[in-house]
């Protein structure tokens, strides 16, 4: 029972990776990236949200009926994004600023209506949440790598949480004066994409055999 | 001259997939022939428009005078659900033409976050309900753009060897850099050089 538990909770961090496996989500995982932060930060609402929404739904799976089980969900994920909207708001702003559009569209990220509908509606409470918090780590786990790539290497630094003395940014020598700017950009972050899955691909394959 | 410069910004200057990343899912899952893309590009187009002028309406007649902007997303996202299930019944009813080339794409839309994504930048950009309208249907034809391109890369590339690993949607991915490499030809400089 228990070693069910550890896999349904440790099967979105590379197994059933949302972004790099089942390829969900990839409008913030590329629209949001450009700097360290921003991708922990997109990550931890997503799993706030995501956590949340996963217990509610299975909580309400025997309450809601069929027919209208999609909007149902719509407005319980809906409600979950205004609140990291609104905190975001407050306590972060350079950060809400950051993520810009993309914090309210969280809403239609498919990651989390995804599981909803292929998880929470048929499992217990406890499997749910588990499985939230191992798709939400999967999720962040993916965008901080997406970003730390792009921001060393397309400007040179690594930006984090400013505390005390410290700014907050971490600037790496080499690259810092001579960046690749490309990844930077849009363009960028679409090869960069099509490089890693090409990577997860081959890995896939090898183990394969 | 207003209405142009949305134009030309919201296909070319800020495409939706290109520039924005909005929309991304529909552009690598509904990209491998260009039939089904057009058939998309169309479906998006059409509740992008629509969407574009009830949720301004929504906001500005609604939210704002009872001062519940906070509702924002969550009203948008239910208009939006609530407007796709209706143009799906009213389509399949007066248009079965148009429903058997739309239909299967319609209820993909609803999560596409290009649409909510046009609906949240018209109140963040302060435009009015003609220029909300206009936005949204640059906007989609901007998406179509980009849609149909890909689709008709993807075509080509079916006959070309490509590596094991790289088959598919790595290879897709590529392809659309490469394409986005090419659309930052189009900036704020080509508007001011158009329009003066």
């Amino acid at each position: 029972m228990a070693t069910e538990r550890m896999q349904v909770l440790t099967k979105g961090f590379f197994k059933e990776n949302p972004v790099f496996i089942i390829m969900l989500g990839l409008c913030p995982t590329l629209g949001v990236t450009t700097q360290v932060i921003n991708g922990i930060g997109m990550g931890l609402s997503v799993i706030f949200v995501l956590v949340f929404s996963n217990i509610f739904i299975s909580m309400l799976k025997n309450i809601i009926p069929n027919s209208v089980r999609i909007p149902s969900y719509i407005v319980i994920i809906a409600a979950f994004v205004t609140i990291v909207e609104m905190v975001m708001h407050a306590f972060a702003p350079s950060i809400y600023k950051a993520l810009g559009i993309f914090l309210p569209l969280i809403v239609v990220n498919c990651i989390i209506l995804g599981r909803a509908e292929a998880f929470a509606n048929k499992n217990t409470v406890l499997d749910s949440f588990l499985d939230g918090v191992g798709m939400g780590v999967g999720f962040t786990m993916a965008l901080t790598l997406i970003a730390f790539i792009r921001e060393v290497f397309g400007a040179g630094t690594i930006t984090l949480v400013p505390m005390g003395g410290f700014d907050g940014v971490i600037e790496i020598p080499l690259f810092y004066t001579y960046p690749v700017r490309v990844l930077t950009l849009a363009a960028g972050a679409l090869l960069l994409m099509g490089y890693l899955k090409a990577f997860f691909e081959w890995n896939a394959n090898r183990k394969r055999g | 001259m207003a209405y142009v410069a949305i134009f030309i910004t919201y296909i070319f200057i800020n495409n939706f997939i290109l520039t924005q990343f909005l929309g991304l899912c529909p552009f690598i899952g509904v990209s491998k022939n260009s039939e089904s893309a057009i058939g998309m590009g169309m479906a998006v187009t059409f509740v992008m428009g629509i969407a574009s002028i009830i949720t301004w309406l929504v906001y500005n007649l609604l939210l704002l005078p009872l001062d519940l902007a906070y509702l924002q997303t969550l009203s948008f996202i239910l208009v939006i659900a609530a407007l796709v299930q209706f143009v799906e019944m009213i389509i399949q009813k007066n248009s079965p033409a148009l429903y058997q080339a739309l239909g299967i794409f319609l209820p993909l839309i609803t999560t596409n976050c290009a649409v909510l994504g046009i609906a949240i930048m018209n109140i963040t950009e302060g435009y009015n309900l003609m220029e909300s309208f206009s936005a949204g249907i640059a906007a989609g034809i901007g998406f179509t753009l980009a849609l149909v391109l890909m689709s008709n890369i993807r075509e080509r590339m079916d006959l070309h060897p490509v590596r094991k690993a790289f088959k598919g949607v790595p290879i897709a991915f590529i392809s659309g850099g490469l394409m986005a490499l090419a659309f930052m030809a189009f900036d704020k400089a080509l508007l001011t050089n158009l329009l003066g």
